[in-house]
């Protein structure tokens, strides 16, 4: 019976964080623009977005030249390197554009944002907010979930774009597949709507997943140096199977009808 | 009592019970702060001073009970209702809880430029003024960080000043702060007080430096007001808890012990497995 009592609680539990969370979610993102706070916004997007730059670049140049390699030592066993275009590109935009982009984009930027958000309310400058008459949701929150859903999908798209430039040095520049197929076989079988906008479409919901689970555990954290660092983990660990599970979600829906 | 019962009193809390998942913090405590009084809560450690703080400026709801700020129930105020009665209100936090991203000047015209459209101009002026009060208008490009402890504490006053309040609340102003800066504070509240004509209520258990300002002491512990008056009934007060907590006796209602078995039996593992 106690067994059966504790699955209730927690179930109960879970049902009323997540209430809790969707609530705060819908005031942040409706929250009424302000010309006044846009100098927030605009710099959260440098903190997330342009700061998170570096890293995404290295990681796709890294990400495209492995793939090239590795789609070549398969293909060439058949005769068929010079799809290798192909391979790379589709295997960046659906799927290790957005998932990848993802995961870097959790360990670099909501982790911090985390961080930030639970240090603003153990050092007590969310309730002092409060008290002059501000809501740290306008204030604190509204502007990084904002700079997050935009940021996270054009640091994808950038990601995708680079790959494919590290893709085609190892391709042409040292496996010595012939450039122009390389393009053309990318060109003939990339479709615009099916590949690319799906993908955006992937990156943008895993957009607002996991920058809403780093703005959401930061403002409950427990307002201690314990609770920072456990909030900074939760947001890494949650985000990351997030984005996974999400992906064979999207993907089951996107794809499996596709020939 | 020395308090007019004629005056309606700016903050009035009646029956406050709240808990702290099994512990119960308060327990039916009725607290009145009139208008241009200085009003002390006072108490050991962990009576939860700074949550009645929390109760009256509607950070924290009790879980029954009846708080009222100018005459008007708080308890079923929106978040926007209660940002706008937080207008009126300053409070201290002990931190200082600065806004570390900003410099001491946009600390304090932070409400200001949140609150009004006034000119730069005029909020230069303003935050001037208010930073000269304190004493720390050279101090106005520091960053908090470069801050000592007692700056932080006048900054983070002057920025509860700046849209000139009528309740001002202090959160332990003293606490661990050194003599000067100690008399600096004793009298920047008194000041405040008497020439702003507002109503300050100072959350402390330095009975000196208190009993030096407050014109009314309430005393909490365990959960509820065990002792009030002004400073000089509270020195003569024949009660238990205050007679403890007036002269610093180590023992007394307030038990020197937290609860445990007996000592002998804990010793010897009596009653153990």
């Amino acid at each position: 019976m106690n067994f059966f009592g504790a699955i209730g609680q927690s179930i109960l539990k879970f049902l009323q964080a997540l209430g809790f969370a969707s609530l705060f979610l819908f005031q942040a993102l409706f929250t009424k623009p302000r010309l006044k706070s846009f100098h927030l916004l605009l710099k959260q997007f440098y903190v997330v977005g342009v700061l998170s730059l570096p890293i995404i670049i290295f990681a796709s140049f890294f990400v495209g030249m492995v793939l090239a390699l590795q789609g070549y030592t398969v293909m060439v066993k058949f005769g068929a390197e010079s799809a290798l275009g192909q391979l790379i590109a589709l295997s960046l935009v659906r799927e290790l554009g957005p998932v990848l982009g993802g995961l870097l984009f959790a360990g670099r930027a909501c982790s911090a944002l985390t961080a930030e958000i639970a240090l603003l309310k153990t050092t007590e400058q969310l309730d002092s907010l409060r008290l002059l008459g501000v809501d740290p949701i306008h204030r604190i929150i509204a502007p990084r979930l904002w700079a997050g859903f935009i940021c996270l999908p054009m640091l994808v798209i950038i990601f995708n774009a680079v790959a494919i430039y590290g893709g085609y040095w190892v391709s042409v520049d040292w496996l010595g597949i012939d450039s122009g197929s390389f393009w053309s076989s990318m060109q003939s079988s990339v479709n615009y709507r099916e590949d690319i906008i799906n993908g955006v479409i992937k990156s943008i919901v895993f957009a607002l997943a996991v920058t809403w689970i780093a703005v959401y555990q930061g403002y409950v954290a427990m307002p201690t140096s314990e609770g920072i660092g456990y909030a900074t983990t939760r947001t890494v660990v949650y985000s990351s199977l997030v984005i996974l599970a999400l992906d064979f979600i999207l993907t089951a829906v996107m794809f499996t009808g596709l020939k | 009592m020395l308090q007019t019962p004629a005056t309606e009193p700016k903050v009035r809390m009646r029956g406050i019970h709240f808990s702290r998942g099994d512990r119960v913090i308060f327990d039916g405590v009725d607290v009145d702060i009139y208008p241009g009084k200085i009003t002390a809560i006072m108490g050991p450690s962990g009576t939860g001073k700074t949550t009645l703080l929390r109760l009256m400026t509607g950070l924290l709801k009790p879980d029954s009970g009846q708080i009222f700020v100018n005459g008007e129930n708080i308890k079923n105020y929106s978040e926007a209702q209660l940002n706008r009665m937080r207008r009126s209100m300053g409070m201290l936090f002990q931190s200082g809880a600065l806004f570390t991203d900003m410099s001491v000047f946009d600390n304090v015209a932070f409400a200001l430029r949140e609150h009004t459209d006034l000119p730069e101009s005029m909020i230069r002026d303003l935050v001037l003024m208010k930073l000269e009060a304190v004493g720390l208008r050279g101090a106005r490009d520091l960053m908090p960080r470069e801050l000592s402890g007692g700056m932080n504490r006048r900054v983070a006053l002057a920025r509860s000043i700046a849209l000139d309040p009528d309740i001002i609340l202090y959160d332990e102003p003293f606490a661990g702060q050194d003599p000067i800066t100690m008399g600096m504070l004793v009298k920047l509240i008194r000041l405040l007080n008497d020439t702003l004509n507002l109503t300050t209520v100072i959350v402390s258990h330095d009975i000196n430096e208190t009993a030096e300002i407050a014109d009314y002491i309430y005393l909490l512990s365990d959960g509820k007001v065990v002792a009030q008056g002004t400073p000089s009934e509270m020195q003569n007060n024949a009660s238990a808890h205050a007679e403890q907590f007036m002269h610093g006796k180590a023992d007394g209602p307030v038990p020197f012990h937290y609860p445990a078995p007996d000592y002998y039996q804990d010793l010897m593992r009596i009653g153990e497995e």
